[in-house]
């Protein structure tokens, strides 16, 4: 990107400026206001705070003894690893195949988007609802398959076992199910979009060489879409740490008994709920220094499989 | 031989995307189908259509009874309007200027930016809403001041996800059009308009549709700073109008409706447009 076009540098300022602006005075001072917060002790929303904390690195030496703490780091590192594996990869799919089709291919990018179209309030009444514990949609489901245990008592009133969906055994499963499923269709778009830029030719003169289906995914769309894949990906990893929304509505605090936190729904809990507005401007800390490590790890990895 | 083969792999690839569209339009046709349903049966029996008895205009009646929702659409439009088309604005300036130029400081500028991403909105809105006291913009109670303070915000926190998007699509422009237009005698912001946006184009309507999508939805800083009841815009009115509907699940659906179609009619404008900037397609790459 040596351009000579770009030597001069003057009209760089106009370009960041106006954008960098906003972002110092209404993102970045805020966040460093956040980090001294972590160090006060601060006893409620509208207060002032009474002075630094005793020591004053306590409220992180308690990230590392707080074990609710230590379920939400497990849960949302597993939901991190599940998001990428699940959201991006069928995204992914998904992508590659409408771009195959011409017949539909409209009608599948738009209807792909509706989870995201709808509010988080709504999606998570209605996966209660699915969810239910009697007569839920896929107990229902399940009953009328015969994989639910049924007792015949001596009245002849049929005594069925439902499943517990929010119980210790199943409660990632309906937690992740639908905060991956909501999100599937936000990569979707970006690759589809990615996989629109790709320039006509390059497929035409694959064509002339004889390079068709896998072949030509594998070694014209894939590498063609690597940024646009790292993209996706850091999006995907940032967005699964701050997660909060679906999960809010659906599982509140911490159910089942105090194993569903999230690093999101355990910080906002801290802060507007208990009120430890300076524990959880620590947490909200963590989210972001972990945010960085996992994606540069992740920025590193691709770039250096291209060099191969 | 290989034409079977070429059908069989089209009836895979038919089958696989109806499926993930059945599960992605189901659950918006349940809400709009109990929207219409006598609030007692949602529970017993939501999964069949609402005929005859179970049919009724009750639970949109209630909600416009309930609510002003004219006040409340009209509210939301002017926040997330204005949020979008600041973002789209700034935040292709500065991805170009990111893409575009070599200095130094630049990969501090793009781990700022990353970083920006992470901030959960809840680490900095109790700052935001100091700050904005003391500007005199927040809590004062008048309206228009009051959409300002969330308006704010709301920018920032989308410009850094606006700006990663745009730079992987801008990265992907090839720079000899810009050389060319450069050697016809086109200044750099005579490239950024006629070359990079017309290029880009998809990228920026992308863009403009997740941020007027997240302005939107975002109850959570609606909630902050909008307290007074002309104030309030959709996604609150909604969250009000559950609290209080209780187990009056035809309410919820019903509203529901309400606030997500006009996010539906936005959305599918913008789509078409795509599909426009797409194949007018004067460059593809």
């Amino acid at each position: 990107m040596n351009s000579m076009i770009y030597k001069r540098k003057s009209p760089l300022l106009i370009f960041l400026i106006p954008a960098f602006l906003f972002l110092l005075v209404f993102l970045y001072y805020p966040f460093v206001q956040n980090i001294i917060n972590t160090f006060l002790k601060i006893g409620g929303l509208g207060r002032r705070a009474e002075g630094f904390n005793e020591p004053w690195y306590e409220n992180y030496a308690r990230l590392f003894t707080d074990p609710y703490m230590r379920v939400a780091f497990k849960n949302t590192l597993l939901l991190t690893v599940c998001t990428v594996v699940f959201q991006v990869g069928i995204a992914l799919i998904l992508a590659l195949l409408v771009d195959t089709i011409r017949v539909g291919a409209q009608f599948f990018r738009t209807v792909y988007f509706f989870p995201i179209v709808i509010s988080a309030t709504a999606l998570g009444l209605m996966f209660n609802l699915i969810f239910l514990y009697k007569g839920g949609m896929v107990n229902q489901l399940l009953l009328s398959l015969g994989a639910l245990e049924t007792k015949t008592m001596p009245s002849g009133r049929v005594v069925v076992t439902w499943l517990d969906w929010k119980d210790q055994a199943h409660f990632l499963f309906t937690m992740f199910l639908p905060v991956m499923w909501q999100y599937v269709g936000f990569y979707f778009v970006i690759l589809v979009t990615g996989l629109n830029n790709i320039p006509q030719e390059l497929y035409e003169a694959a064509d002339l060489d004889g390079a068709t289906g896998w072949t030509r995914t594998r070694y014209i769309t894939l590498p063609m879409l690597r940024n646009v894949l790292i993209t996706c990906l850091i999006l995907a990893i940032t967005g699964s740490l701050k997660v909060f929304d679906l999960p809010w509505v659906m599982f509140g605090a911490g159910i089942p008994e105090n194993m569903g936190w999230l690093t999101g729904t355990y910080m906002y809990d801290q802060t507007f709920n208990k009120m430890n507005v300076d524990y959880g401007s620590t947490i909200a800390v963590l989210i972001v220094v972990l945010g960085v490590i996992l994606s540069n790890v992740s920025n590193r990895v691709f770039r250096r499989s291209e060099d191969l | 031989m290989k034409f079977k083969k070429a059908s069989i792999s089209k009836v895979v690839t038919y089958l696989v995307l109806s499926l993930w569209a059945l599960t992605t339009i189901y659950p918006f046709i349940w809400v709009i189908l109990n929207s219409f349903r006598q609030k007692g049966l949602i529970m017993s029996d939501s999964f069949s259509l609402p005929l005859g008895e179970a049919f009724t205009w009750d639970n949109y009646l209630t909600a416009f009874e309930r609510a002003d929702f004219k006040n409340a659409y009209l509210n939301s439009f002017v926040i997330s309007g204005t949020v979008t088309v600041v973002v789209v604005i700034l935040a292709g300036l500065a991805a170009y200027g990111m893409v575009r130029y070599q200095f130094k400081g630049k990969g501090l500028l793009y781990s700022l930016i990353m970083a920006g991403m992470m901030f959960p909105v809840f680490s900095t809105i109790i700052p935001v809403f100091r700050l904005e006291a003391v500007m005199g913009i927040a809590g004062t109670g008048n309206r228009f001041l009051s959409l300002l303070a969330v308006i704010l915000p709301q920018i920032a926190g989308n410009l850094c996800f606006s700006i990663i998007i745009l730079m992987g699509f801008i990265q992907s422009v090839p720079i000899d059009l810009e050389e060319s237009a450069y050697l016809d005698g086109c200044n750099v912001f005579g490239i950024y308009f006629h070359i990079i946006i017309p290029a880009a184009k998809s990228s920026f309507a992308t863009v403009a549709i997740f941020t007027f999508l997240w302005s939107y939805n975002d109850l959570f800083t609606q909630s902050f700073f909008l307290r007074y009841p002309q104030e309030r815009a959709i996604t609150g009115l909604l969250n009000e109008i559950s609290s209080q509907a209780g187990v009056n699940y035809g309410l919820m659906a019903a509203s529901v409706v309400l606030v997500v179609i006009p996010v539906l009619v936005v959305y599918v404008m913008l789509q078409k447009h795509i599909i426009k900037g797409l194949t007018a397609g004067a460059i593809k790459g």
